[in-house]
């Protein structure tokens, strides 16, 4: 195969993968808007706990109960969830070919970097949801995935190039993949935090009707989002002392407080405030979420703003 | 759940501050010493250390909009010139040294006392947890998050001694107490997730401090040298230099090193044609006068240490030849001119000065290693490389001002006392002969230089290992989980044994139930 076809391959796969996206959001929104899914399911299962030993599975029980609008839905999930993985698998070609065309790792300007978010962004949400029932935050996912790929293949195009050789470095790799997970980990956290502040009020003036009964509990959603976040932290952690010591050999200083460095420094800051406001009487629970969502927003404010506006050594953009 | 929390704020489960269920701040108490003892509450407690953290988040943001002294001296000084309002009052307030500023060093500090005072006492108690027994069970375990309660028939004494040997052989702290008839078991697991938390909070200071003791001791200079050239290390040969309060600029390591040769590739083909592909200087270094010399190489990633220093490729940039004869074509001038580039595609300018000249020369030079020209931006360079270069020239004649006294920039030529005579483009070979017979310009071979800085920072081995302990120490404060269980074994009336077990975690989150699986289990004598 020859390095024009490989492009194409690359871009073919980044397109299909968006038309996968594009039908795996539709799926998980009529999941999403499939009424009263979630409760009805609960108050199954409740009901085959107290009749526990009169021989009712709770899987019978729900197919019992459920009405035919919200198997409808729980089947829309599960198509959504399915194209998800295929999308994910396609979009994880799409980057690997960039990046053998290219001959190096595919994050040496922000096109590549996005798709790798891309990746990033599905792939932590997929690998939770092996472990739980997540579809009811498929949508939230999903979409902010479209909207990454999105711009990249409008605004951020770039034909593959080499790295200027401050980029050459393994701690790049390891800086940036780290970082990318992260990207990933915090999307998926101030989506559920941005749900938790739905559904709560929702409990808080005990209307919790329509969509916004198919999401868990309040309760549950903040739980989910500090674990992911919990795992995210010193991610971050790790990846700002990666980019330290990448600093440090490129530059001859591990810190200096150049644009990039302080929006990544601001991010730290606002996740360290985020873990003490879960143990701060008074500001559990919605101001938390409030600060998780803060979080993310410096998190793209680095990864939007200092690429394209601000004039940064770390500015690599190539757009 | 009012048991609950007793049972959770009895030690040594909390901190002693109560952090995490302290109510809104009382008012201050009177009288100076109780007004103290309230101000330092107030400083070391959550809520503060939490409003610290957001007041340090938002002062880090001017430094990252607003040009910054440290980085980009020149854009400050033409961003205050541009807006002669603000400009010198945001100055004035420190915004364009945001790092340095009182305000900002006031946050820090301030949260930096608060983690002291929060983690002092709180390693005081940890320690004395480490060294008591969990104390035993609550009278009434049904309230506990986890509660279970089955019939056995061994004995009480059997239940309780297979779960003490089981759980201390998992690795639990444990007591036991009660008699023959009614006895307990309680245990306590997850001691590391405290002295990771405290292992975290004490590496943040010594980071700071790491960072401080750095840029106390530290210093950094910045040198230009052509292929050919070198420099040695002491303060007189570098172009730029900082140091720390703490540095004495005659100590400096003596070594010096040569630049034999100097390669760069640039890309030809994608759309960031232009940019560099390979940077590579190879040089020679002399460790110490008279002592034997070595080669090296010097990449962009790849710095050369020499002791303490490190020496970085930081750029480059060209140094054409020029020759300039006076009148009597005798040569006033030739070296190969440091030219410093102002693009991507080294479009780069320089001064040529000839004092010896009758009556004295000063050459403006704008250097384009690929010459293009157009309507809107004029002489420039298209690519970096020396595809097409040519140099254009404006000549001046008159007095160059050196005899002042007032030390000049080789980069700057002073043409007040000065008329221009003529401007020309010439390329490699060729000779300007300059109007009315004054002399001529030459222009010769190209040569590249490299600059390189030199930098020494003695606190970045332990600024790293304060910043590995400190991610060590958060993993184990967010991924070990603190809980308690308890085992009570009551014999019954029927002779059977009633056994009760119970787990509580500190945290909400914590899933429990494997603990009272292993719990149940051990007192049915099973291995689970
Ligand atoms: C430089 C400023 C600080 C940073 C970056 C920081 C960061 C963190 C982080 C990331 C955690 C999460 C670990 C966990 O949840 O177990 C944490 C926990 C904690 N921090 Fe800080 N902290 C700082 C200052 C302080 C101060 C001043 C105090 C004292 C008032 C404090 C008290 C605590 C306590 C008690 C916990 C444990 C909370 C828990 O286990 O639920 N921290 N800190």
């Amino acid at each position: 195969m020859n390095s024009a076809t490989l492009a194409e391959w690359s871009n073919a796969a980044v397109y299909a993968s968006m038309v996968t996206l594009t039908f795996s959001l539709i799926a998980f929104a009529i999941n999403f808007s499939a009424r009263g899914q979630r409760g009805v399911a609960r108050q199954s299962a409740s009901v085959s706990v107290s009749a526990g030993g009169a021989g009712v599975t709770p899987a019978d029980e729900e197919r019992r109960t459920i009405p035919a609008d919200d198997l409808r839905g729980r089947r829309a999930g599960n198509i959504g969830l399915a194209l998800a993985w295929l999308a994910f698998g396609l979009l994880l070609m799409g980057a690997t070919l960039r990046g053998i065309w290219a001959g190096r790792v595919p994050w040496g300007n922000m096109y590549e970097y996005s798709l790798s978010s891309g990746v990033a962004i599905l792939g932590v949400y997929l690998v939770w949801s092996l472990r739980r029932d997540l579809r009811w935050l498929g949508l939230p996912i999903v979409g902010a995935t479209l909207l990454t790929l999105g711009l990249a293949v409008t605004v951020l195009y770039t034909e593959a190039a080499q790295l200027v050789p401050a980029l050459k470095s393994w701690w790049l790799v390891i800086h940036v993949s780290a970082a990318a997970i992260c990207g990933g980990a915090f999307t998926f956290a101030a989506s559920t935090a941005g749900l938790y502040l739905w559904r709560d009020r929702a409990e808080r003036k005990d209307r919790v009707r329509g969509a916004v009964a198919n999401l868990p509990a309040a309760a549950k959603l903040d739980l989910l989002t500090y674990r992911v976040l919990a795992f995210a932290f010193p991610l971050w952690t790790f990846a700002v002392i990666a980019g330290a010591i990448w600093a440090e050999n490129a530059w001859g200083r591990y810190w200096g407080w150049d644009p990039k460095e302080t929006w990544a420094f601001i991010t730290w800051v606002i996740y360290a405030g985020y873990l003490h406001a879960r143990s701060t009487a008074g500001w559990r629970g919605r101001r938390a979420a409030y600060i998780a969502i803060l979080g993310w927003a410096a998190f793209l404010i680095n990864y939007f703003g200092v690429n394209l506006f601000v004039n940064s050594l770390h500015s690599y953009a190539g757009v | 759940m009012g048991e609950t929390k007793k049972a959770m704020s009895s030690p040594p489960l909390s901190p002693p501050a109560q952090p995490t269920t302290s109510p809104a701040p009382a008012p201050p108490p009177l009288g100076p010493g109780g007004f103290l003892r309230w101000m330092w509450r107030q400083l070391t407690s959550m809520r503060i250390a939490l409003i610290l953290l957001f007041c340090l988040a938002v002062a880090a943001i001017p430094g990252s909009v607003l040009p910054q002294r440290g980085i980009d001296p020149v854009l400050v000084n033409a961003w205050i010139s541009d807006a002669p309002t603000w400009g010198p009052v945001l100055d004035r307030l420190g915004f364009f040294d945001v790092y340095a500023a009182p305000w900002f060093a006031a946050i820090y500090l301030l949260l930096f006392i608060s983690v002291i005072g929060c983690v002092l006492p709180r390693t005081m108690h940890h320690i004395r947890a480490l060294r008591t027994n969990p104390p035993p069970a609550p009278r009434r375990l049904t309230r506990m998050k986890e509660y279970r309660q089955f019939q056995l028939a061994t004995s009480a004494d059997e239940v309780l001694g297979n779960v003490e040997a089981q759980l201390r052989s998992r690795r639990w702290r444990v007591s036991r107490g009660g008699d023959l008839e009614q006895g307990w078991v309680a245990a306590e697991k997850g001691y590391a997730r405290e002295t990771g938390n405290l292992v975290f909070h004490a590496a943040l200071i010594v980071l700071l401090i790491a960072v401080s003791y750095g840029s106390l001791f530290g210093w950094r200079g910045n040198v230009i040298v052509r292929e050919g050239g070198g420099f040695s290390n002491t303060l007189t040969q570098y172009d730029a230099w900082g140091a720390g309060r703490m540095v004495s600029p005659d100590a400096l390591d003596p070594f010096s090193i040569t630049l034999t040769d100097f390669q760069v590739e640039f890309d030809r083909d994608s759309t960031q044609r232009g940019s560099p592909l390979l940077f590579e200087a190879d040089v020679i270094v002399a460790p110490e006068p008279g002592e034997p010399t070595f080669t090296d190489v010097i990449r962009v990633n790849e710095p050369l240490s020499l002791g303490g220093a490190k020496v970085f490729l930081v750029g480059h940039g060209y140094a054409p030849q020029v020759i300039i004869r006076d009148a009597d074509g005798r040569v006033v001038y030739d070296d190969n001119t440091i030219v410093l580039p102002q693009d991507g595609n080294q479009t780069s300018t320089g001064v040529m000065k000839a004092p010896d000249a009758l009556p004295q020369l000063g050459f403006q030079a704008l250097f384009l290693p690929t010459a293009a020209v157009d309507a809107v931006r004029g002489p420039h360079s298209t690519f970096p490389d020396t595809d097409d270069p040519a140099m254009f020239i404006s000549a001046w004649i008159g007095d160059l001002g050196l005899d002042d006294g007032i030390p000049q920039s080789v980069y700057r030529l002073e043409t007040d006392a000065m008329t221009q005579i003529g401007l020309r483009a010439i390329r490699p070979g060729e000779v300007w002969q300059l109007p009315d017979g004054v002399g001529s310009v030459e222009f010769g071979e190209i040569q590249r230089w490299a600059s390189f800085q030199i930098a020494h920072d003695p606190g970045k081995e332990p600024a790293l290992i304060a910043a590995g302990a400190a991610l060590v120490g958060l993993m184990l404060s967010l991924f070990v989980k603190r809980r308690r269980v308890w085992i009570r074994a009551t014999t019954g009336v029927d002779g059977d044994t009633v056994v009760e077990v119970a787990a509580l975690a500190r945290h909400d989150e914590t899933d429990l139930t494997d603990d009272v699986d292993a719990a149940v289990a051990a007192a049915e004598g099973r291995d689970r």
